[in-house]
């Protein structure tokens, strides 16, 4: 408003102006915040670490920003965040690495979600029920560095780094196994089920096993795996047999191992195949060697013979029924039965070497193996079904030499090969029933009965006329024999004028008698009185 | 405008801010001058100011950016731990239904600060232009900030408190976090930068 006042003031800034040109300490604020941020920048960037991602199936227990990685426990990351594939089948999982990880990018790292699981193996995760779930690392040891990983869906048994050895089991069957199955040694755990895997054909299972140390020692190239699981109860034609493990792993199921005694071996080498047994007996039992198959026929019931039943050879396992067939045989009008079994000749062992021709039985050609058979079946070896328990009913095949067998003839070039059988023991009993049986249905028992009946028609009509006529006679009789009776005994009674008049010549014979021995007193000191009278 | 009665600067005297004493300065304007009764230092305006508020400003703004991106609090339940910062705290209560509680947050945490930037900008700017625009305006923007200043503390409080009270060993820990230090000295950097600026200023142009 006021021209001058405003020129009068001007001069004064002017002035003041390279007066203030120095700059002012206060700068050093903004410019420590600058450091300090710079600072804080530099050191986010440099501990900036790795980018990895990793696939699931499913995002389970994952938060975008919280989910920590663990290597060890020790915490080595976080999710940052979590998307879909592009085909939407499984999820990625990106995660940012600590700078310390860069280890932890091999490829072959393996990426697991730990949550609490519950199993037949115990509780796992348990510490992930409340605090929620993570993502563990087990780091390869060697490998070029990737940053996309596939994670597993289920924990690993072994993690890379704990001393012990792998090995490989070869079953047929997994049974109760799982990943994480104790392995045991004299019913000390000393290991566990590491993976399974079906063989790529599909016929047998690869079972990774993992010994801990100081136990991966006691595997040998000698040592027999077997399936430890849980009870064992079985019928056969031994009888009952029930076999359980401890506690656990009836409940759990497991792989037991041992050596033979006589036989430690040496430790075996990393990642060696075994076969594993479908229990202890089979896994020490003699290598089995080439299978044969022969099939009998047999005319009988073989009510109680079961698929899986022993096959004994002179009392000795080898082998057992692999299918029971029912066949018609319209000559006879009968139902035979064909029972198909698989032996083992090498079970019988050095028998064999000892028998005659035993270089063509070796050989691997089936032909001298059934002119081996045709001789044994020319001694006398037969098929027969046999009982081998009473109690359970059940059955076994024995090939055995019956003395005087009938003479059959033996077809060597058959396939299968067939052997004769005779009757069992059981069903040659039934026989000489049946033969009895005959003989008693032969019997005329018709034409006794008649006779029978006539002859009781006769007896009745005896009977008759002994009623009518000699009861009354025999009445007659028995009533005069009382009388006599009664007679006699009035003749005997006491007071009877009989009894009396005896009792009275009784005493008269007694006084007889006295005076007789009084005579012959004094005859016998006076003998002369005779002649001269007494004195 | 010209009923007001003259201002202090025209009439040549000065107050002192400490015994309310009013004299005539005998030194030449904008210079310290004493004052005569008390001795206390007496500024016509406080010098600097404008500099001052800025270096202020710009020091508060830098340290805003580490404040919000560093986690501010370190929460660990039954072992998962996990680090949160300014954001992720209001997300989170927002997100678990505690709008109030979001909201509070989102206003003393991220509102205030940055309002006060963005006022004390303003002011410094149109000073600087000695814009005579909305005057009465920008002066109750400048009471207002100056007011709402130390509220911008309850975050660095609230952290505090709970610091100090949720120690259960392994159940649950909450620990500070150095966002936390940042987000405590960009509040006392903006306060002083509320101080430093010279509300007279806002007045002071040539009418």
């Amino acid at each position: 408003m006021n021209d001058g006042s405003n020129l009068a003031s001007e001069p004064h800034e002017l002035r003041i102006t390279p007066h203030r040109r120095r700059p002012s300490l206060i700068w050093l604020v903004p410019a420590t915040a600058v450091l300090i941020g710079l600072a804080m920048l530099i050191h986010t960037w440099s501990s900036e670490g790795p980018k990895i991602a990793i696939t699931f199936q499913t995002a389970e227990g994952l938060t975008a920003g919280k989910t920590p990685v663990k290597y060890k426990d020790v915490t080595v990351g976080t999710v940052s965040s979590i998307d879909l594939s592009s085909d939407g089948t499984h999820v990625v999982v990106h995660v940012s690495l600590i700078k310390s990880a860069y280890s932890l990018t091999h490829e072959g790292t393996r990426f697991w979600v730990v949550r609490p699981r519950i199993g037949m193996h115990g509780v796992s995760g348990i510490d992930t029920l409340l605090s929620g779930a993570y993502i563990a690392v087990d780091s390869a040891k060697s490998g070029k560095m990737t940053t996309s990983f596939v994670g597993l869906e289920d924990p690993p048994a072994v993690i890379t780094g704990m001393p012990g050895k792998s090995f490989l089991l070869r079953t047929q069957d997994l049974g109760s196994l799982d990943i994480g199955s104790p392995v045991y040694y004299r019913r000390i755990q000393v290991g566990r089920v590491s993976a399974y895997k079906l063989s790529d054909e599909g016929d047998n299972i690869d079972i990774g096993v993992f010994v801990d140390s100081p136990y991966e020692n006691l595997v040998t190239t000698s040592s027999r795996f077997w399936q430890a699981s849980g009870v064992d109860l079985s019928v056969n034609a031994e009888g009952f047999r029930l076999k359980t493990q401890s506690l656990d792993i009836i409940l759990a199921g497991g792989i037991a191992f041992d050596s033979p005694k006589h036989d430690r071996g040496s430790p075996a080498p990393e990642q060696a195949e075994f076969v594993l047994a479908k229990d202890q007996e089979t896994a020490f039992a003699p290598p089995e060697g080439p299978a044969s198959y022969i099939q009998l026929r047999f005319d009988e019931s073989l009510r109680g013979l079961s698929v899986g039943a022993p096959v004994q050879f002179v009392g000795m396992d080898l082998g057992h029924v692999v299918s029971l067939d029912l066949d018609y045989d319209p000559a006879s009008e009968r139902f035979p039965t064909i029972v198909n079994i698989v032996v083992y000749p090498q079970r019988i062992g050095r028998v064999l070497g000892k028998l005659s021709d035993a270089d063509d039985i070796q050989g691997q050609s089936a032909t001298p193996h059934s002119r081996f058979l045709r001789s044994l079946v020319q001694r006398g070896l037969r098929g027969q079904v046999r009982t081998g328990n009473l109690l359970t009913g059940q059955l076994y095949i024995a090939l055995d030499f019956i003395p005087n067998a009938p003479e059959v003839a033996f077809d060597a070039e058959a396939r299968p090969l067939t052997l004769p059988t005779i009757p069992s023991s059981f069903d040659q009993m039934g026989d000489k029933l049946a033969g009895i049986l005959a003989k008693i249905d032969k019997m005329p028992l018709e034409s006794i009965g008649k006779r029978l009946d006539a002859s009781l028609l006769n007896l009745e009509t005896t009977l008759r006329e002994i009623n009518g006529q000699v009861l009354p006679e025999a009445t007659k009789t028995l009533r005069q024999t009382r009388d006599t009776l009664q007679g006699m005994e009035y003749w005997l009674s006491e007071d009877s004028p009989t009894q009396q008049s005896l009792d009275g010549t009784l005493l008269e014979v007694q006084r007889t008698s006295r005076s007789l021995r009084t005579l012959t007193d004094m005859l016998g000191r006076n003998p002369e009185a005779l002649l001269r009278g007494l004195p | 405008m010209k009923s007001l009665p003259p201002r202090a600067e025209q009439l040549g005297i000065i107050r002192c801010h400490i015994c309310d004493l009013v004299f005539q300065p005998t030194a030449k304007p904008d210079k310290a001058v004493r004052c005569p009764r008390c001795e206390a230092t007496v500024h016509r305006r406080l010098p600097n100011s404008i500099v001052r508020t800025w270096a202020f400003l710009i020091a508060g703004v830098i340290l805003y950016i580490p404040a919000n991106v560093l986690p501010i609090m370190y929460t660990s339940f039954l072992g998962n731990g996990i680090e949160s910062t300014i954001t992720d705290g209001v997300v989170s209560f927002w997100n678990s239904g505690s709008y109030g509680i979001a909201l509070v947050i989102f206003i003393a945490s991220i509102a205030v600060p940055c309002a006060k930037f963005l006022i004390l900008a303003t002011l410094l700017i149109t000073v600087r232009k000695h814009s005579r625009w909305a005057r009465l305006e920008r002066a109750r923007l400048y009471r207002m900030i100056e007011h709402i200043g130390y509220w911008s503390m309850l975050d660095v409080l609230v952290v505090a408190v709970v610091v100090a009270l949720v120690k259960f060993r392994e159940l649950a820990t909450i620990e500070p976090r150095v966002g936390i230090l940042f987000f405590g000295t960009v509040v006392i950097l903006t306060m002083l930068s509320a101080m430093s600026f010279d509300p007279r200023l806002i007045w002071d142009d040539k009418e």
